[in-house]
């Protein structure tokens, strides 16, 4: 399944509520099927880090980090990319904050 | 008995002298005004009981204590604004956080004196919609050379349609610099997001956005100044169930660190939240050497200038270059307020470069292939 993200949002992806309702409504229940998932970002600028958190993060929560080989990213130009990157990995190993340890 | 009568005279005189050096005492000591301005006690003592907002000739990032300082916040029954009668000129925090209590008072219903403004700084006011906010109806007329448009004015932004329009309107301020858009769109969108989802704000925040011409006489460059005020429930309150703390200021340091956010204390944060936003927002001010200004509750923290050159991102703020005061007066919300300078600032995806690499830092890992990677196509 293919998601053209310009057609969800515009240049800049920035609401979380869409990106709730990409990931709710498209992106879960297609890989629910055993679909594979293309995330088209062509014609888009840029994303903040709280959409794509929103878009993705629950995804690679609730169905690990191997559901990284089922989404691809396409088009992306580099700010998209190195957001998509610094989502993914703080997902894998996200930072945490505790009296024990302090910021680890 | 003349002696007696006199005596007598004299000790009542002193008496009555005693008694009015007491209650000049005390009236001084209710008003805190020195004796020297006795002359406009029973104002002040009439105006001791409402919420006072005195707007300086100044008040920019880098002084901007000066004007939180002199705020009288206690009792919002009204909302009393007096200006300086010289000249005036704000930074956008500023006229949020002037405009925000306007909003609030109206919101309300409750009343607000906004003295004549002297200065000649007043269709600067009006331009920037802060007189409407006050509920002013003073007479002004404005130049139509300022309508080429190196602002946002003050407006209030309470939904995703609000953010939006303003995200579109923001591209003309920039007079042909557009290198920087991407970074003022997503410092704008994470502030105002920010306000939706923790401030508990029924009437929304208040943003305003103002382009300065770089000035020689001063040395100040070209940049685009950001403020974004509410009136909600504030940055201790909002972490309170995930992260409590003792006071304001601590509570706005955990707020600027990477993975705290108010919805959960698990690593990575909920669904909607990761709690990596405000760092976000400081490091853009960081790795470009610029000011960053928090204020919530009676809690304020400076991110200060610095060489960018030196500068390097740290989860900790208590390791950033920075100002910090605490028993401010309260303010019942937050405030934001940063400047990006246009010629200075590091393309986007350089920042982002820096925060990915940070990451890796804090994580201690030397390898990137330690992580499952996204796959481009």
């Amino acid at each position: 399944m293919e998601i053209k993200m310009f057609d969800e949002f515009g240049v800049f992806g920035e609401d979380k509520d869409k990106a709730k309702n990409i990931r709710e409504n498209k992106i879960l229940p297609a890989l629910n099927k055993g679909e594979d998932i293309i995330l088209n970002f062509e014609g888009v600028k840029s994303v903040t880090q709280s959409f794509m958190h929103a878009l993705i993060s629950k995804v690679i929560r609730e169905k690990g980090t191997e559901v990284l080989e089922k989404i691809y990213f396409k088009e992306c130009n580099d700010v998209v990319k190195e957001i998509v990157r610094i989502v993914t990995e703080y997902m894998q190993d996200p930072i945490g904050l505790d009296e024990k340890n302090g910021i680890h | 008995m003349q002696n007696q009568l006199q005596r007598c005279r004299l000790k009542n005189l002193k008496v009555k002298q005693y008694n009015r050096n007491q209650s000049k005492k005390q009236k001084r000591q209710f008003t805190g005004i020195p004796g020297k301005f006795d002359i406009f006690k029973n104002y002040f003592i009439y105006s001791k009981y409402h919420m006072k907002v005195y707007v300086p000739n100044s008040a920019f990032l880098g002084n901007m204590q000066g004007f939180i300082k002199k705020l009288e916040l206690e009792d919002d029954s009204k909302l009393e604004v007096s200006f300086n009668k010289q000249w005036m000129s704000l930074h956008p925090m500023a006229l949020a956080m002037v405009a925000s209590l306007g909003l609030k008072m109206n919101h309300e219903g409750k009343p607000i004196h906004c003295e004549e403004i002297e200065a000649k700084s007043k269709p600067y006011f009006a331009r920037m919609g802060l007189l409407s906010y006050l509920s002013s109806a003073q007479e002004i007329q404005i130049r139509k050379h300022e309508e080429s448009g190196r602002f946002i004015p003050l407006r209030t932004i309470k939904n995703n349609d609000d953010l939006k329009k303003l995200l579109e309107d923001i591209n003309p301020i920039f007079h042909g610099k557009e290198e920087q858009v991407e970074t003022v769109n997503y410092v704008l969108s994470e502030l105002i997001r920010n306000v939706f989802e923790h401030s508990l704000s029924n009437i929304g925040a208040v943003v305003c956005v103002q382009n300065f011409k770089a000035s020689k006489k001063n040395e100040k460059p070209n940049r685009i100044s950001i403020g974004v005020a509410d009136t909600g429930i504030g940055i201790k309150k909002s972490l309170s169930e995930s992260y409590p703390t003792n006071n304001d200021l601590e509570a706005i340091k955990l707020a600027l660190t990477p993975g705290v956010t108010g919805r959960t204390r698990i690593p990575g944060g909920t669904e909607q939240n990761a709690g990596a936003g405000l760092f976000f927002i400081k490091s853009i001010a960081k790795v470009n050497g610029n000011f960053f200004d928090v204020y919530s509750g009676s809690g304020f923290y400076k991110l200060l200038t610095s060489d960018k050159k030196r500068s390097s991102l740290n989860a900790d703020p208590n390791f950033d270059k920075h100002s910090e005061l605490e028993n401010l007066p309260h303010w019942q919300g937050t405030v934001l307020g940063i400047d990006i300078v246009l010629e200075q600032t590091e393309p986007f995806i350089n920042l982002l470069k820096n925060i990915r690499e940070f990451y890796f830092k804090i994580k201690k890992i030397k390898k990137k292939s330690f992580y499952k990677r996204a796959r481009f196509i």
